[in-house]
C-alpha cells in the first residue's frame, strides 16, 4: 500500500481512530508520518488531519488569523482562546475555519441536525435553508430506517437542488 | 417586587411535588435552550446600552407569548442580595446570573415550570422543569415556547452550525437536558464512581445539586448531555433517557440488595437521621442535606408512615440560606441560620409525621 500523502513510498505507519463508533484509518510512509506526527500530537485530531490532506501544503493556517478581528464586535481569535467565549454571532463567520475544527473536536460532528427558527423556515421556502432542512430530515429518516419517508425526502431534495442550479446567481440579476 | 417574591415563597415550585415517573429516584427533569439575538454582541462584548436594548426587546416579546403572557418579570439589579440568592436556590436562575446583576432579568411562569433568563451568558436561557423523569413533556413545552419566540425574535443561527452561542460547547441545538437523580444506595454501596465514570464515556456529565462546579451533596446528581451539535434534540433526549433508565435500574438494584442483606443497618441509619432532624437545636446546611437524603430514602422505601415525599423535597429547598432568611423576614448570620434551619425542620417533620 502506498502512502496516502505522497503516494510514492510504501506506507509503513497505520493510524486508526474511532470516534462515535466510526473508524477512520490513515496509512502513511515514515517521512510523511513524521511530518504530520507533530501536528497529531499537538492540537489536531486525526479527523482534522484527514480533512487537511486534500490541500496539504497550503493548509498551514496563516499567522494573521489569530490577530484578525471580527468586523462586528472586534474580538480576535486570540481573545477567544483566552476567554473561551465568542463575542457575537458574526464571530462564527469570521473564525469559520478554526471554529469548524474546534466544534468537530468538542461535539464529534460539525453539522447541526436539530430544529430551526420558524422565522427562517417561513421565509426560506425554496431556498438553501429549506434544502438543508430537508437534508436533515432525510438523514434522520435514514437513521430511523423510515425508508419510504426517506425516498420521498430524497426526491424533494433532488428537485430543489435542480431548481437551485437552474437559478441565475443573485449577483447577475 | 418584594410581594411577588413572597408569593413564590408561599407556593413551593411545581416540580417539587414528588410525582411523575420514577419520582422515588428522580427529583426533577430540566431542559434549557440557549438562544442569542442576531446583530447584538454576546455577554463578552456587550455594553450597558446593548444589554438594556436586549432586555427590553426580549421582555416585550416574552410578554406576548401564550406560555409567559402572565409571567412574573424580575430585573436582577433591583433585587436584594437575599432575593437573588433565593432565586438561585429555587433553580430559577443560575449562580452566574446574580454576579453582575445589572441589565439582567428573569421571567417566571406559573408554578415555576417555565423560566427565561435574559442576558446571562446568552441573551436568552429558556428553561422548563418537570417533576420526576419527564423529559418528553419538558421538551414539548420548551419546543413550543421556542417556536413562538423564534417567530418574533431574530435568533443568531447558521444553517450549518445551528444556534450560535457564546460558548462553543453549547453551539448547535443550544440544548442542555438534565435529570436530578437521588442515588443514595449507589453511594452507600460504593458503586457511584463506577456509574459516573461510565456515564462520562457515553457523552453525559454529572454535576452537583446546583449545577456546574458544585459538589454533589445530599446524594443528588445532575446528569446531563455534553454534546449539543450533530444530533437532533430528540436524539439527545432519547440517549439521556435511555442511560438514565439504566442508572435508575442500578440504584433500584442497590436499594433491594440493601433491603435484603442489610435491612437493620439501613433502617437504623434512616431512623437515626430522622431522630436528629426531629430533635436537633442547630444544624448546618450540609448536615441537613445528608440527613434529609437518608430520610428521603426511607420515604421512598416505604419505611416512614405519614411523611410525604413532597414534604421532604420541600425541606431540601426551604432549608437553604436565602429561603430561611425570607421565611424569617430578615437577614440572619450563619449561626442564626443554623438555629432557624433546625427549628424549621423540627416543625415541619413534627406537623407531618405522627411516628
Amino acid at each position: 500500500m502506498l502512502c496516502e500523502v505522497c503516494k510514492q513510498t510504501q506506507a509503513t505507519v497505520h493510524l486508526t481512530e474511532i470516534v462515535n463508533d466510526q473508524m477512520t484509518e490513515l496509512h502513511l510512509c515514515e517521512v510523511c508520518a513524521n511530518q504530520k506526527g507533530t501536528q497529531v500530537e499537538s492540537h489536531f485530531g486525526l479527523a482534522d488531519l484527514l480533512s487537511g490532506l486534500s490541500d496539504y501544503g497550503k493548509a498551514q493556517e496563516p499567522e494573521e488569523i489569530s490577530t484578525k478581528a471580527c468586523p462586528s464586535c472586534g474580538m480576535t481569535y486570540d481573545d477567544f482562546r483566552k476567554v473561551g467565549r465568542l463575542g457575537c454571532g458574526e464571530c462564527y463567520t469570521t473564525f469559520k475555519r478554526s471554529l469548524g475544527s474546534l466544534l468537530k473536536r468538542i461535539h464529534g460532528s460539525p453539522l447541526h441536525l436539530g430544529k430551526s427558527p420558524l422565522r427562517l423556515l417561513k421565509a426560506a421556502k425554496g431556498s438553501k435553508v429549506e434544502l438543508l432542512e430537508l437534508k436533515r430530515k432525510l438523514e434522520r429518516a435514514i437513521d430511523d430506517e423510515a425508508f419510504e419517508e426517506a425516498a420521498r425526502l430524497r426526491d424533494q431534495v433532488r428537485r430543489l437542488e435542480q431548481q437551485e442550479q437552474a437559478k441565475p446567481k443573485p449577483k447577475s440579476s | 417586587m418584594a410581594e411577588a417574591l413572597d408569593a413564590l415563597l408561599k407556593q413551593p415550585s411545581e416540580w417539587l411535588r414528588g410525582v411523575g415517573p420514577v419520582s422515588d429516584i428522580v427529583m426533577s427533569s430540566r431542559i434549557r435552550l440557549a438562544r442569542n439575538l442576531d446583530k447584538f454582541p454576546f455577554a463578552t462584548r456587550a455594553t450597558k446600552a446593548t444589554q438594556a436594548e436586549v432586555l427590553k426587546l426580549v421582555r416585550e416579546t416574552l410578554g406576548q407569548t401564550v406560555t409567559l403572557k402572565r409571567s412574573l418579570f424580575l430585573e436582577m439589579g433591583s433585587l436584594s442580595e437575599v432575593d437573588r440568592q433565593f432565586l438561585v436556590e429555587r433553580h430559577l436562575v443560575s449562580r452566574e446570573h446574580i454576579v453582575h446583576p445589572d441589565h439582567k432579568g428573569v421571567a417566571i411562569g406559573e408554578g415555576e415550570v417555565v423560566s427565561v433568563m435574559v442576558n446571562e451568558e446568552d441573551h436568552l436561557r429558556i428553561q422548563v422543569m418537570q417533576s420526576g423523569l419527564n423529559l418528553r413533556d419538558a421538551w414539548a413545552l420548551i419546543d413550543g415556547l421556542d417556536d413562538e419566540l423564534s417567530e418574533q425574535l431574530p435568533y443568531a443561527y447558521s444553517s450549518d452550525w445551528g444556534y450560535l452561542t457564546c460558548c462553543p460547547t453549547n453551539t448547535g441545538t443550544g440544548m442542555r437536558a438534565s435529570v436530578m437523580a437521588h442515588l443514595p444506595s449507589l453511594v452507600l454501596t460504593k458503586q457511584i464512581n463506577k456509574v459516573l465514570h461510565t456515564i462520562t464515556k457515553l457523552g453525559l456529565t454529572a454535576r452537583g445539586l446546583y449545577g456546574e462546579g458544585t459538589e454533589a451533596s445530599g446524594n443528588f446528581f445532575q446528569i446531563s448531555n455534553q454534546v449539543s451539535l450533530g444530533r437532533s434534540e430528540e436524539e439527545i433526549l432519547e440517549n439521556l433517557d435511555r442511560i438514565l433508565k439504566e442508572v435508575i435500574h442500578q440504584e433500584q438494584a442497590a436499594r433491594e440488595s440493601l433491603m435484603t442483606g442489610n435491612r437493620t443497618q439501613l433502617e437504623d441509619r434512616i431512623w437515626r437521621a430522622y431522630g436528629i432532624l426531629k430533635h436537633a437545636k442547630t444544624m448546618s446546611s450540609s448536615e441537613a442535606l445528608d440527613l434529609l437524603s437518608a430520610v428521603r430514602l426511607g420515604v421512598d422505601l416505604g419505611l416512614m408512615n405519614g411523611l410525604t415525599r413532597k414534604a421532604v423535597n420541600e425541606l431540601f429547598i426551604f432549608s437553604q440560606p436565602a429561603h430561611l432568611q425570607k421565611l424569617e423576614g430578615k437577614t440572619l448570620t450563619a449561626k442564626e441560620r443554623d438555629t432557624k434551619r433546625a427549628y424549621l425542620i423540627r416543625d415541619r417533620l413534627g406537623g407531618q409525621a405522627n411516628v
